[in-house]
């Protein structure tokens, strides 16, 4: 049925139908609305037989998630930003152990300098810790991929992360289908875990291994997302067939077909990049793009496939390896083993920055010429940084950055 | 409140430390003297030789398996525990028993009684254990938010006041004076800084939670009983246990027990229980002894006692912790608690 309504609101709607039993909050901007939202659903009686425990923080919310699953729990988290750096070490420690929790990141920068509006920095910096991946396009994406993250989830007894874009995602409303609970019930199966605490059958969980064992147990673990590569596409069509709606899958490729110039994005940015990209179309270009939603396990073949044809591929990303330059870029090249294909980094986004069509058509122009430089940073105050830069080296106490930044850009001066 | 303390005997042996079972009859003698324990953890594990955890962890254990008939889960802080019972593919524990990290052991167990609570599995119960730096430190953010729940768990802290598993490092369990690998026996104020460190079990008792002890190995009826006790109520239970590490203190391993004795005998870890906030009851020192005979013996505290060189100012501030104890528990006979 469909309804107006939040992404956060619609997410925790979604996450309620999949009847978790633990669900652990601890509030972070701007993924509160979602355990909010369940929460009250737990309160008014809407989620019965459902444990909602307010914790002191996102390393404990991620531990009491990691205790409840380990005891055969269906268990869902939520968290952001600092929040999810917070709870690193559990994050590496759930994958570890093989407890199919699924959490939503509400996607933030991380700071310094503090910073509360939307990038993929947060979910980035845990992309190798084991968790499956997967990154929402739209809301009804969002929705769609909560429910699909429980099977995927606790068929391969491993966690997973849906990645949805803080604010423009998460606060955004718009109408939805909220799924039925026949309908979820009919998709998700009743949760078996591979592994429970019971005294009836007791064994140890988390015991120490040493070099003997660790590498095959890694390896695993790689297995494990390998395994996703295959089921992700599967879930998906099963969704399909009782939802009646695509979502999921490994990737979404906007018309690629001919195309000379390939985009490719996370996230809700790929809706602006589709609009550009139908633009561009009436003007003859020859341009389509690739949203990656499953970006642990890694598409490389499909990824492959989808870039076979192109002559060059621009890669728009909201996070930032210092000293390197993309992530998603650099994962990208992966996938092109063998073909030689300019693969462009564009920054973008960073911080909640709007990117707008017409920054990207200006890129994907100038992409389409070649003119576009290795790594780019959208929309960037050239005048600002080189300022700032003189005037750091003028001076050894030169003071904070990000302060002196913020100053110039309110107009005032900074000597 | 029936005080089941099975303790109605007075006990004076002499020249022996043994609790003399034989003495009692079979419904009051403790768990450990049963031939059909659990052996919760069992032998084959890696603890050095007199190592105090190993044993407190194996009382407290076989204590609470024998009060929930089994149907105990554990939930285990990284440490020497962890680490000297699970070395793989091996394990030591005859129970359902999780690690996840070194900080968040109360969490995780406040996981598993949610887990259990919602399969309706009221049945089973939850023990989360960790050392003195897993508990008092690194573990202190999870540990307090389980007890402001009041969440459905008893979390045993097995006190060696230092960590052990690195190598001796200090923790905020680590008394004055003493001797660690970051507090060094060197300098103007040898050992650990004077006016530092924290008491778990009165901030437990802070939260109000409904049941807070301390124990000794030394005395296993007591521990048997406070774990027993903690069993058979609900909500966040506290069990703070002295467990003398001849590693760190530099003890001999046969002198665990008599170090243990010592430390409750002077008053410098008292034995006592607290409901809801309020201390209900404080173990008698039966025999009396000054803090130099529990000091003496330990090489951590081997630079107070200097033949040229006695610390005797550092010696009488100990002796003052202990002294406070005493008067604030009332650990002496015909001493009420101030």
């Amino acid at each position: 049925m469909f309804k107006q309504m939040e992404g956060s609101e619609a997410v925790a709607k979604a996450v309620a139908l999949c009847r978790p039993e633990v669900v652990c909050a601890y509030p972070i901007t701007p993924q509160t609305h979602i355990v909010e939202g369940v929460g009250a659903l737990v309160k008014d009686g809407t989620l019965v037989n459902c444990e909602f425990i307010n914790v002191e923080s996102e390393f404990a919310a991620l531990s009491v998630a990691i205790g409840a699953s380990a005891a055969g729990a269906r268990t869902y988290t939520a968290t952001a930003s600092q929040g999810l750096l917070f709870m690193a070490e559990a994050v590496y420690n759930a994958a570890g152990l093989g407890l199919p929790i699924v959490m939503t990141i509400g996607n933030r920068a991380i700071g310094a300098p503090i910073n509360i509006w939307n990038d993929h920095s947060d979910s980035m910096s845990m992309r190798d810790a084991g968790w499956i991946q997967l990154y929402a396009e739209t809301n009804q994406e969002a929705v769609d991929l909560h429910i699909q993250a429980f099977r995927l989830a606790e068929e391969l007894s491993c966690p997973v992360m849906v990645c949805m874009d803080g604010f423009i995602l998460t606060h955004a409303y718009e109408r939805l289908d909220i799924p039925t609970q026949e309908g979820v019930d009919a998709f998700l199966p009743a949760f078996e875990p591979v592994q429970v605490l019971d005294p009836d059958d007791p064994y140890s969980i988390g015991a120490m291994v040493g070099p003997e064992a660790f590498t095959e147990v890694r390896y695993l673990a790689n297995d494990t997302q390998l395994q996703a590569l295959k089921l992700i596409p599967e879930i998906s069509g099963v969704f399909k067939d009782v939802f009646g709606r695509e979502s999921g899958g490994l990737i979404h490729e906007y018309r690629t077909e001919g195309a000379e110039t390939i985009v490719i994005a996370l996230g809700s940015v790929n809706g602006t990049i589709k609009e550009v990209i139908d633009h561009m179309h009436e003007n003859g270009a020859a341009i389509g793009s690739v949203s990656i939603c499953s970006f642990r396990p890694f598409p490389l073949d499909e990824l492959r496939d989808a870039l076979t044809g192109a002559k060059r591929v621009v890669v728009i990303e909201k996070s930032l390896a210092p000293g390197l330059g993309g992530i998603v870029a650099s994962n990208v090249r992966m996938s092109l083993r063998g073909a030689s294909l300019p693969v462009y980094t564009v920054i973008a986004g960073l911080g909640g920055r709007t990117i707008t069509m017409t920054s990207l058509q200006e890129v994907f122009e100038a992409a389409a010429e070649d003119r576009l430089p290795d790594l780019q940073f959208l929309d960037l105050d050239h005048g600002a940084v080189e300022h700032e830069i003189v005037r750091a080296r003028r001076t050894r106490r030169s003071g904070p950055t990000a302060e002196h930044i913020l100053r110039q850009k309110a107009g005032g001066l900074s000597k | 409140m029936t005080d089941r303390t099975p303790q109605t005997i007075k006990f004076y042996q002499t020249g022996t430390h043994t609790v003399g079972n034989r003495l009692l009859d079979e419904s009051k003698r403790t768990v450990q003297a049963s031939m059909d324990r659990s052996n919760a953890i069992t032998s084959g594990h890696r603890a050095c030789q007199g190592c105090g955890e190993a044993l407190g962890a194996r009382y407290a254990l076989d204590t609470a398996m024998r009060a929930t008939d089994g149907q105990l889960v554990a939930v285990n802080a990284t440490g020497c525990l962890e680490v000297f019972t699970t070395p793989y593919p091996e394990t030591s524990w005859q129970l359902p028993w999780l690690h996840s990290l070194f900080g968040n052991a109360p969490a995780v167990a406040t996981g598993v009684a949610a887990a259990l609570r919602v399969k309706g599995r009221k049945d089973i119960k939850v023990v989360a254990q960790g050392g003195d730096g897993g508990t008092t430190d690194i573990g202190f953010g999870c540990l307090s938010g389980m007890f402001e729940r009041n969440d459905d768990v008893l979390y045993i802290c097995y006190d060696n006041e230092a960590y052990m598993n690195t190598g001796v490092q200090r923790s905020s369990a680590t008394p004055p004076a003493a001797r660690t690998a970051t507090t060094q026996a060197i300098g103007e104020a040898p050992g650990n800084v004077f006016g530092t460190g924290k008491n778990m079990p009165l901030i437990a008792m802070a939260h109000n939670i409904p049941y807070v002890a301390t124990a000794s190995v030394a005395d296993l009826h007591d521990l048997e009983a406070k774990v027993t006790k903690a069993m058979g109520m609900s909500g966040a239970r506290y069990i703070h246990i002295m467990v003398p590490c001849p590693l760190g203190w530099g003890t001999a391993s046969d002198a665990t027990i008599h170090v243990a004795r010592l430390a409750v005998e002077s008053g410098l870890f008292p034995l006592f229980e607290a409901e809801h906030g309020e201390v209900t009851k404080a173990t008698k020192i039966r025999r009396r002894v000054p803090v130099e005979d529990y000091l003496c013996i330990q090489k951590r505290f081997a630079h107070l006692f200097r033949k040229d060189a006695k610390d005797i100012a550092s010696i009488a501030a100990i002796q003052r912790m202990a002294d406070h104890n005493i008067e604030r528990f009332g650990l002496l006979d015909g001493e009420a608690p101030s």
